[in-house]
């Protein structure tokens, strides 16, 4: 079959083509997520190479484990729990010296990040180029300790759900939702650099 | 009366609407009293669009060209 008519094909018709050996089909559900599975490996390993290793890491192991796969969840979802697994191996093998831990408790006390308050434009990422944005949104999220990142990563950017990204991590519900929170004031914090309305600085009296 | 830690802390569950009606009329009203919180939500809810609207960038073809070769060779050795 020609790839092409593949394209419109439902998702779990592919699966179910891929476990009876259809490559095509496998080839299909590769081409419909490597950008954002490559965009995650990225986003959490902080490497390029590493980033590669686990891309290519998450589509072998999810052809051999097909078998596995229920069916109950999202093929998109399955795929992502098998890159958070690889990616985080990936981060707490270079990091021997430091131990990074998805675990850590965190401190939710007064220093909830809100130093910089200013208003933004409607709409200020019209006032960067495509790769300008990139390139901030992507330094804001590096900067992120890797405990808030990985939250951050699969809820708003690859926008799972709370309880797929509990699943994910192996973490709980309110241990998810508690680091959402402060990833995205913490980003919202670095941002407003950026994209604070002009002659507003007045405003950012707290 | 709600305090601006309260607000921030349902801050997450207000911008995703995940929280009941009652709740979210006493953030609505604190936001239209409290000018921080408020710019601090719009802010915040910016963001979260921002990122959602990222398009994933095309993987470089010599990543894409060795993921294929990987895959190429487990298939073949799966059907084998």
């Amino acid at each position: 079959m020609a790839v092409d008519s593949l394209t419109s094909v439902d998702e779990s018709q592919l699966v179910a083509q891929s476990r009876e050996g259809d490559t095509t089909a496998f080839n299909e559900l590769v081409r419909r997520y490597e950008r954002k599975i490559f965009r995650l490996a990225q986003h959490i390993t902080q490497n390029r190479e590493d980033a590669e290793d686990v891309l290519q890491e998450t589509f072998l192991k999810a052809y051999e484990h097909l078998d596995q796969f229920k069916g109950d969840a999202k093929f998109y979802t399955w795929i992502v729990r098998i890159a958070v697994n690889q990616a985080l191996m990936k981060l707490r093998r270079r990091k021997t010296d430091r131990t990074v831990s998805i675990d850590e408790t965190i401190d939710t006390g007064e220093d909830t990040v809100t130093r910089e308050i200013a208003a933004w434009d409607e709409d200020p990422e019209q006032r960067f180029s495509r790769d300008e944005l990139g390139g901030i949104l992507d330094d804001a999220v590096q900067s992120l300790e890797p405990l808030y990142r990985s939250v951050f990563v699969l809820r708003d950017i690859e926008e799972l759900s709370t309880e797929e990204t509990a699943e994910a991590l192996g973490l709980s519900i309110p241990a998810v939702k508690s680091r959402l929170l402060r990833a995205r004031l913490q980003l919202r914090e670095k941002l407003t650099r950026f994209f604070k309305r002009k002659g507003d600085d007045a405003f950012a009296y707290m | 009366m709600l305090t601006c830690k309260d607000f921030l802390n349902e801050l997450s569950d207000y911008l995703d609407e995940t929280i009941d009606a009652e709740s979210r009329a006493k953030l609505e009203t604190h936001i239209t009293e409290c000018p921080n919180c408020w710019v601090i939500a719009d802010t915040t809810r910016k963001t979260i669009k921002i990122y959602k609207g990222m398009e994933p960038m095309t993987i470089p073809a010599d990543v894409e060209g060795r993921l294929m070769r990987a895959l190429e060779k487990k298939m073949a050795a799966k059907k084998a």
